[in-house]
Parts: structure tokens; C-alpha cells; sequence
């Protein structure tokens, strides 16, 4: 009785639920139905209704869809001279699915025309990414001779075609390589960040650069075509054609005239110069130097040559112009100098008396003056415009010292130290920009009074690139306002073939309480580059007005008691060399930085002299001094918290 | 007079009906592949995991359901742990996400979660008294989405659509009121949109293409473009056994696996179709009728989730074949060629049986 009972309870459960499933079931088998008579009305519409219009289709089902590669989009400079063309010419190309044995095909196409290992590895490596239906390239060009040779042969190699391509050519080679970047082969990682139903049959993408920034721009949109063919797979006609849009041609601002004068300049030395227009940002000129030949990779760079250009140890690979971070030196002493004034810890007419060293609260370590090395004694009485002139280390350790690493930290980021300047590029480094946090944070140590003392002269832990420091003297030249830097000037063209403008990006503009502090900044700047300055070697026939300023990198530590010696240094531990300058200083048009690694021959500021040269067309003798001379250069030797490493970093 | 009926089937657990429909569909599935690639390798290769997959299912089939219900934690708890560290090890060697490649069969943790989903959250319910409030949704939610987005990372976004809908179903038949569904749906609904927003530009346009095949005419709508041609071109009577030109002509790509269907219609045509979608029915209905016929809870949750996931793959398959649906990768149940998830399914069949079989005295 009992247990009957509680089955009776349990089974009044069960029964509950077994209905609510029961009902849930019967909806279940309703939605069953009505799927699959849908499914039977789509197969009666297919195989009924529209059975004529497949059966057609099915009949002549010899229509293969192929795709339309879009012409990428060409690259000029602001003249109109082509940076980056398209050349014709004929490929050879297997497509595996019409290729009864690939590896017995290659052997057939060897005996021909014998091919290389570079071919035979970019031909594997390919086939592994490949999509169906696509080719894949054997040899990019093919001679004249070659496509007769393989034309008579090509009956007995199915599958294989001579195909007419249009390739990537960069007419100026190495010139232009860090400016523009390269395309080359799509690789499995370019894949998994494209839209893929748009790159059929285009085996090539922007690797680097302009190329890669612009890559949507550039490649256009892919076209594709019927074709009807034969058994063989011979085009017997078109059936229907959406043609591809091409890429869009860019108009840089780059000169390609003053690119060249220097690259030019900077031959033979490792280096780096950025040229901007600092009315609207646009870069003029961008070199890297070494640099590499673009055209090595736009088919796929072969396993030695890439290994030879990526351990040489000049690393032409890297450009130096917006990857390279060195401290920016004494190419920060302008700015130091405008917060001194914004801040009203120092007038124009405050001085201090320099007998070639500094001490911290006049006790402790001796901070010397660049000039003690050289010449064994102080700049003697400095005010500031002379401290700018000569850049005086001492004054500028004095007024460090007196703004603190907050304000100094804060008028550096205001000229965009320490972050990326946006342009329109890849692989851009941000340089870096210490404050006391930053060294807490990463250091776990604290900020000394020293730390103060060598960013306040551009050393130490202070790191910029030189297109930093070009945006940096184009604030400069502008006063305050500036722009994103930016190669791009326009993209495509309208109705009416003009090229569509691009508006220049307005970064926040440094405002000052008194504007005319610019102008006593400014004209020290002018003095650098007179008699009495640290760039007065420039100076001689100058036909327009130049504001500069000098900086070294060092590389190199010096112990408390050793001199500087230029020879005795082994090359690549010499200090490297900076100048930042604008012109002409009433009218600003062009703004630069220089950077030359290991000062070997040339400093910053000869080179800039003839790239400014070359951009006012001055036919002025350009300075070409074999050797450094020492008693107008300058070599600062840092605090004591300077690591004596080598302070480029990538 | 029943009992003496008992043939020696019903003795070894199976369920005669069931058995006829499954072993229908497979002999249509072998001749079709045939057609679709006349190798005998590749027919001796289906037919020997055919056979194996039979043998899985009359193993399962011989297991009381209790017994499922009491390895249901473990084999989760198990599937799971090989899913994380497929994941893991997918990362460090790219052949990491196959566990076990056998000849004929390829053993990937996923295949596992297709029924240690069902069972979890089945057992979960049976648990607990029903119809279940929205507060006891939480734990199996968890159980399905965990998985489910780990798979769909892999990328393997058929299986994970197909683990999620077993599971789903689940939670569907466990009685919960409509209004917590639709409110579900609706939040579900609702999340979209910020993920569209979140998309990378070729993310989105992968998406698209998914969406509305016609936006990459060289790759899947390719493949729907042909598929269409061949199954239209079939007509009523279809073109005759191993008469197909377009998948003769190589025209069709995946022929033998995802799109094999297309290849089914053109040389049986319409009358074929049907044919071979009655057969589907047929299974399903009396899948549903076996889990209507279970005993407990547990029983009846995981039998109707069981034969409503087959039904999903056939709904998706075709719907896909012929062009009604998105591509995604899921097989023609029984008939596609491939061993990896036929195991799992004759598995699946195998508890419907033992559910069925395994039913105490007093309640028949």
C-alpha cells in the first residue's frame, strides 16, 4: 500500500513532465514538416520550375568563372614624376587543377628553359596558399626568346600558360624604398587579414609602407568573366564581364627631385633625413640610408638575398627615418627653452657664468660642458640666446635642473615626443619621452636630480626618431601649430581628372602666453647657423635664412676623467649626429631633421645644408669637408645614471 | 504473446525500424558516392567506417541509459580538458587539432561534445524538477556556450552551430515557458549588432559573403552558382545513375562531401529527392517517437534532442546545397563522404535504440 502510494506520487510527477515533453514533441514534428516542405518547394522550384534555364546552363557547362585582376593604383610624387609603375610582362603559370602531375610538369618545363631554386621554392611555397582555380606564377619574366621557345612546346604541358601580368616597378629603386615600402607575394598571415573574396586571382599585397597603408586604395576591386571553353580548357568566348575597378593612383608629397639630392647627401653614411612642409605637414623628403631595392621583393625575395640584407650589419632593412630611436641630444634645448620662458623661470636676459661644468647644487659630481672636451674651459658668461647658439650645457643643466622633469617631460610631449606622430605609414616607433612614473614603473627605481640634468640636454633616457624631430622643427617654424605629417597629398582623381585633395590633420596647437618668446627662441636658433654657433661651418654663402640647431647622440660613455677622442673611438661607437633646422625663417616652407649615425665625414648640419641647397635651387658651394672639425663640434657627456650601452633601439 | 514476438534484434537492443531507415540512407549514400568519385578506394574506405560506426552504435545500444546519465560529468569534464588543450597544442603545432588519424577515421574532441553536450544538460534537467525557471537556465547555458565558442574558435563553426542547437534543443524540450525563450532570442538578437560593430572590415565581409554567397562569385558562390546548375538540370527523373555531367566535368567542387547532395539530384532528380527526404522523415519520427516512449526525463530529453540535432543537419545541408542557406561546413547525414562525424552519429543512433530498448516491464 505504501509503496504503491508513493508510486503514485512519483508517477503524477512523471506523468507532468512526460505530457509538457509530449506537446513540446508534437511542436517539434510540426516544425519537422514544414523545413522539409520547404525544402521540397526549393527543389520542385530548381528542378521544375527554373529545370530549363539550368539544363541550358548544365549543357554548356563548359563556363569556368576566372577573375579580372584590378591594375593596382600608381604612386606619384608632387610633380607628377611616377614613383611606383606597373610594366607588362609575360609570366609562365600552372594551374594545378588542369595539371595531371605537377612535380613531372616542372621537369617537362626544365628541360626548356632550366628553372632556378629561388623559382622552384617561391613555386612550392605558393601552391600551399594557393585558391582553387588560380595559377600559379613558374617565372615572372619571361624573355622574348622564352615565349617562343615555350609557345612551340606547349601543346605537350597542359595546364601551363604564358600569361601577360602587369608587375610593380619602382623606377627609383633604392631612393624611394623607405619612403614607399613594397608589395610582394600574399602570404598565409596577409590572408587571415583580407577580405580573400577580393584578392582572387592578385598574388601580390602591400608589404610595407605607403604600399601597405594604402593597400585598400591601391588594389582596387577584383572584376571576374564567364568564360566558355573547351574541353581543353581554351577559351572559346566571353560570356559576361564585370570588368575590375582599378586602385586608385596616389599623388605623395614627397619631391622626388629633393629625395634624390638627399639620398645623395647621405651617401656612404648610415643616416636618416625627414623633410616636412610645416605649413600642412606634408613630408618632402624621407631617406633612410642604407636602403635596399624595392624590385627585390615585389615577386618574392629569395631565401640568401633576404638573409644577406637582414644580417648586414648596416640593417639596410631598417629604416632609420621613422624606426630609429636615438636621443634627440641638444635638439631639445629649444624646447627646454621655450618652457623656461612659458614658465617664467628664466628671462632672455638671465645668465649664468659657465667655467665648463655644472654642479648640482654646486657640490658633488662635475656635469661638464661639451666645450671642456674640446677646449678645456666654459662658454664663460651665457645668456640664452647665446646658451641656444653655442648650446651651452651648462645653462642648460641650470634651467633643467630649475623645471623639474614634470615641465620638461610636459613640453617635450606637447611637441609630440614620446608618441607615434600618426603618419601615414607603417611601422612607425613613438621614441620615448621619461617622466618619473615612467622609470618607477619600468626601472623600479627612483628619479635623481641627474636623470633631470641629461634629458634637459637630450640624453639618457630621452629617445625620438627623426621624423619626431623633423615634426618637432616644423612646430618650431609655424610657432606652435602643427599638422600631421603625411606622404599623401591626394588619392584618385574626379570627374574632370584632377587629383582629389587630401586635407591636412591639425595636431593641438602649442599656444603661449607671449608670443614673442617664439621669436627669442627663433633667433637663437638663427644664431647656430652664424658665426659663433655650433653649425657657423654652414653658414658660408647661405642665400636664404636657415634657424638650426645641433644635437650628437651619444652612443659611446665616457668615464668622470676620459676626453673624447674621435680617432681612438672604434666607428660604430662614435656618437651620432643631429640637426634640426627650418627655412626661411620669415616664411617657413621646409623643416627638417638629420640624423648621422657614427659622425663620419659629414655632420648633420653639412648635410642638411645641401638638401636645404638643393630645395631653394642655390647654386651656393656646398661645404664638403673631408674631416670633423672638433672646435665647432660639439660631444655632451651625460649624467652619471647614462648607461653606457648603445642608446638606438629599434 | 509480445515476448514471443522478440526477434533476435530487439534481443541485442536494436530497434528494427530504426535500423532499416539508417541502413537505406547509407546504401544510397554509397551509391551516389560512387557516382561522385568512381574509386574503389574511397568506397571501401566508407564502407569500412560504415561498419565500424554500426558496430559503435550496437556497443552504445547494449548500455542502459542509466549509465549515461551517471558518465555524463566525465565524459564532459573530459571532452572539455582535450578541447583546451587541442587549442593549446593548435597553437604550437598546426596538426595539433587532430587527435587520432587513423585510416579511415579521424578522431577530433569535438565529435565527443556533440553528445557529451546533450547528455549534460539533459542530466542536468532531469535533475531538477520541470518545466525549469529562468534562474536554472544559468548552469546549462554554460555548458553549451563553453564549448561551443571554443569550437567555433577552432574555426570549426558547422560542429559548433550543430553542438549548440543539440543543446539549445534540450532546453527547449525541457518545457521552458515561451516567454523566457523569446526573451532568449531577443537578447540574443540584441548582442549582434555591438559584434558588427566590433568586426574588422574583412571580418565583416567574410560575414557577408556567408550571408549572401554572390558577393565572392569565385568561392562560395562558385560553389552555389554550380550546385544550383546541377541540381536544377536534374529535372523531375534526373539524369540516371553516374550520368551526371557536372559532377563528372569536376564542375562541382566538394562533391563528395558537403555538396553531395547537388550530385544526388541531378542523376535522381526530383522523384529521387523526395525519396531520400521521406527516408529523413522517417527516421526522425520515429526518433521522436522513441523519445515520446522514454521513461524518464533524462530518456526523453536527450532521445528528442538526439534525433532533432539529425534533423538540423539535414535542414542545413540542403538548404545550403541548394542555396537557401549560408555556407557552412556540415555534412548530409549518412551520406556524405567522411568518417569523422558518421561515428558520432551512429553513436547517437545507438542511445535512441538503447533508450528504447532498455525500458522496464511495468511500463510497457
Amino acid at each position: 500500500m505504501v509503496h504503491a502510494l508513493r508510486n503514485i506520487h512519483t508517477l503524477k510527477d512523471h506523468f507532468k513532465e512526460s505530457q509538457l515533453y509530449l506537446s513540446r514533441a508534437i511542436i517539434a514534428a510540426i516544425l519537422v514538416f514544414i523545413v522539409l516542405t520547404t525544402l521540397t518547394i526549393r527543389l520542385v522550384y530548381l528542378q521544375i520550375s527554373q529545370h530549363d534555364v539550368y539544363k541550358t546552363l548544365s549543357l554548356n557547362n563548359q563556363v569556368r568563372i576566372v577573375p579580372i585582376t584590378p591594375t593596382r593604383g600608381l604612386i606619384f610624387d608632387r610633380n607628377g614624376v611616377l614613383l611606383a609603375e606597373n610594366m607588362p610582362a609575360f609570366s609562365l603559370e600552372l594551374t594545378p587543377e588542369r595539371t595531371p602531375n605537377i612535380d613531372d610538369t616542372l621537369k617537362t618545363i626544365n628541360d626548356i628553359m632550366p628553372l632556378t631554386d629561388t623559382e622552384r621554392q617561391q613555386f612550392y611555397k605558393q601552391l600551399k596558399y594557393k585558391r582553387r582555380n588560380e595559377s600559379i606564377p613558374i617565372r615572372i619574366k619571361l624573355s622574348e626568346e622564352e615565349v617562343a621557345k615555350f609557345s612551340v612546346e606547349k601543346h605537350r604541358i597542359p595546364g601551363v600558360d604564358i600569361v601577360a601580368r602587369l608587375i610593380r616597378h619602382y623606377p627609383f629603386g633604392e631612393n624611394l624604398a623607405h619612403a614607399l615600402g613594397y608589395i610582394g607575394p600574399i602570404s598565409e598571415k596577409d590572408l587571415t587579414q583580407i577580405n580573400t573574396a577580393n584578392y582572387r586571382g592578385t598574388y601580390n599585397i602591400g608589404k610595407i609602407g605607403v604600399e601597405k597603408f594604402y593597400e585598400d586604395a591601391l588594389h582596387g576591386v577584383t572584376g571576374y568573366q564567364h568564360i566558355e571553353a573547351d574541353a581543353k580548357g581554351r577559351t572559346i568566348r566571353v560570356l559576361n564581364r564585370i570588368p575590375p575597378v582599378s586602385g586608385k593612383d596616389l599623388y605623395l608629397s614627397l619631391d622626388n627631385r629633393l629625395q634624390s639630392a638627399a639620398t645623395e647627401a647621405l651617401k656612404d653614411l648610415k643616416g636618416a633625413i625627414v623633410a616636412i612642409d610645416p605649413n600642412n605637414g606634408e613630408v618632402l623628403a624621407l631617406v633612410s640610408n642604407p636602403a635596399f631595392d624595392p624590385n627585390l621583393f615585389t615577386q618574392g625575395i629569395d631565401v640568401q638575398t633576404y638573409a644577406a640584407l637582414q644580417n648586414s650589419p648596416d640593417r639596410p632593412l631598417f629604416n632609420r627615418a621613422i624606426r630609429g630611436q636615438y636621443p634627440p641630444g641638444s635638439t631639445v634645448k629649444p624646447m627646454v627653452a621655450l618652457q623656461g620662458l612659458e614658465l617664467g623661470t628664466v628671462t632672455p636676459q638671465f645668465q649664468i657664468f659657465d667655467p665648463g661644468w655644472y654642479k648640482l647644487n654646486g657640490v658633488g659630481r662635475m656635469y661638464r660642458d661639451w666645450i671642456y672636451f674640446a677646449r678645456r674651459h666654459g662658454h664663460g658668461t651665457v645668456d640664452m640666446e647665446k646658451a641656444i647658439a653655442q648650446s651651452c650645457d651648462t645653462y642648460f643643466f641650470t634651467l633643467a635642473h630649475k623645471l623639474g622633469v614634470k615641465h620638461l617631460h610636459n613640453i617635450f610631449t606637447r611637441f609630440g615626443l614620446g608618441k607615434i606622430t600618426n603618419i601615414d605609414t607603417t611601422g612607425e616607433a613613438s621614441g620615448l619621452a621619461p617622466n618619473a612614473d615612467w622609470k618607477k614603473r619600468v626601472y623600479k627605481d627612483d628619479w635623481y636630480p641627474g636623470d633631470t640634468l641629461n634629458i634637459g640636454i637630450g640624453q639618457g633616457m630621452l629617445l625620438a626618431t627623426p621624423l619626431q624631430m623633423a615634426q618637432v622643427a616644423a612646430i618650431l617654424a609655424n610657432r606652435g601649430q602643427g599638422f600631421e605629417p603625411r606622404f599623401m597629398m591626394a588619392i584618385g582623381v574626379d570627374e574632370t581628372h584632377t587629383p582629389i585633395k587630401q586635407n591636412a590633420k591639425t595636431i593641438p596647437t602649442i599656444t603661449l602666453k607671449q608670443d614673442a618668446n617664439w621669436d627669442i627662441i627663433i633667433k637663437g636658433m638663427q644664431k647656430v647657423v652664424q658665426p659663433g654657433g655650433t653649425a657657423n661651418r654652414i653658414s658660408h654663402g647661405l642665400t636664404y635664412t636657415v634657424a638650426g640647431k645641433t644635437g650628437t647622440s651619444q652612443v659611446f660613455n665616457l668615464k668622470q676623467h676620459e676626453k673624447y677622442e674621435v680617432n681612438k673611438i672604434k666607428a660604430y661607437l662614435r656618437d651620432h649626429s643631429w640637426f634640426i633646422a627650418f627655412a626661411p625663417v620669415e616664411k617657413p616652407q621646409i623643416a627638417l631633421a638629420v640624423l648621422v649615425e657614427n659622425k663620419y665625414k659629414k655632420t648633420g648640419a653639412d648635410v642638411a645644408r645641401i638638401v636645404l641647397d638643393s630645395y631653394f635651387h642655390s647654386k651656393s658651394a656646398i661645404v664638403t669637408s673631408e674631416e670633423i672639425d672638433d672646435g665647432d663640434d660639439e660631444s655632451e657627456v651625460g649624467g652619471e645614471e647614462n648607461s653606457g650601452e648603445e642608446n638606438v633601439s629599434e | 504473446m509480445f515476448r514471443s514476438k522478440r526477434s533476435f534484434i530487439s534481443k541485442i537492443h536494436l530497434d528494427w525500424p530504426l535500423l532499416i531507415g539508417i541502413i537505406l540512407i547509407s546504401a544510397l549514400g554509397i551509391i551516389i558516392l560512387y557516382s561522385a568519385k568512381p574509386e574503389t578506394d574511397v568506397i571501401q574506405k566508407q564502407g569500412f567506417r560504415l561498419m565500424l560506426a554500426c558496430g559503435v552504435m550496437v556497443f552504445i545500444a547494449q548500455i542502459p541509459p542509466r549509465f549515461f546519465s551517471g558518465i555524463a560529468p566525465w565524459l564532459y569534464g573530459i571532452a572539455l580538458v582535450m578541447l583546451i588543450s587541442v587549442l593549446v597544442m593548435g597553437h604550437i603545432s598546426k596538426g595539433g587539432q587532430r587527435w587520432l588519424d587513423l585510416w579511415f577515421v579521424r578522431f577530433q574532441p569535438a565529435e565527443l561534445m556533440k553528445l557529451a553536450v546533450p547528455l549534460m544538460v539533459a542530466k542536468y534537467f532531469n535533475d531538477n524538477t520541470l518545466p525549469p525557471k529562468a534562474s536554472m537556465l544559468f548552469m546549462p547555458l554554460a555548458f553549451i556556450l563553453i564549448p561551443v565558442l571554443l569550437i567555433a574558435k577552432q574555426p570549426d563553426l558547422g560542429t559548433a552551430l550543430l553542438i549548440l542547437s543539440s543543446g539549445l534543443l534540450v532546453i527547449f524540450f525541457s518545457g521552458i515557458s515561451w516567454k523566457i525563450l523569446f526573451s532568449l532570442a531577443s537578447l540574443v538578437t540584441l548582442c549582434l549588432p555591438p559584434l558588427w560593430f566590433f568586426m574588422r572590415d574583412y571580418q565583416r565581409q567574410r560575414v557577408l559573403v556567408l550571408l549572401d554567397p554572390e558577393r565572392d562569385p569565385l568561392g562560395s558562390g562558385y560553389q552555389i552558382i554550380q550546385s544550383k546548375i546541377a541540381i536544377g538540370s536534374g529535372g523531375l527523373y534526373g539524369k540516371g545513375w553516374l550520368n551526371g555531367t557536372q559532377s563528372n566535368l569536376e564542375f562541382l567542387p566538394e562533391r563528395t562531401t558537403d555538396f553531395i547532395f547537388a550530385v544526388f539530384s541531378e542523376e535522381f532528380g526530383l522523384v529521387g529527392c523526395l525519396i531520400l527526404l521521406l527516408l529523413y522523415l522517417y527516421i526522425i519520427i520515429r526518433g521522436i517517437y522513441i523519445s515520446v516512449q522514454a521513461q524518464n526525463t533524462f530518456g526523453r530529453l536527450l532521445a528528442g534532442s538526439l534525433v532533432m540535432t539529425l534533423f538540423v543537419y539535414v535542414f542545413v545541408n540542403i538548404g545550403m546545397v541548394t542555396g537557401i542557406l549560408p555556407v557552412v561546413g556540415i555534412p548530409l547525414p549518412l551520406v556524405s563522404y567522411g568518417g569523422t562525424s558518421l561515428v558520432t552519429l551512429m553513436a547517437s543512433f545507438g542511445i535512441l535504440m538503447s533508450i528504447h530498448t532498455h525500458r522496464t516491464l511495468l511500463a510497457k
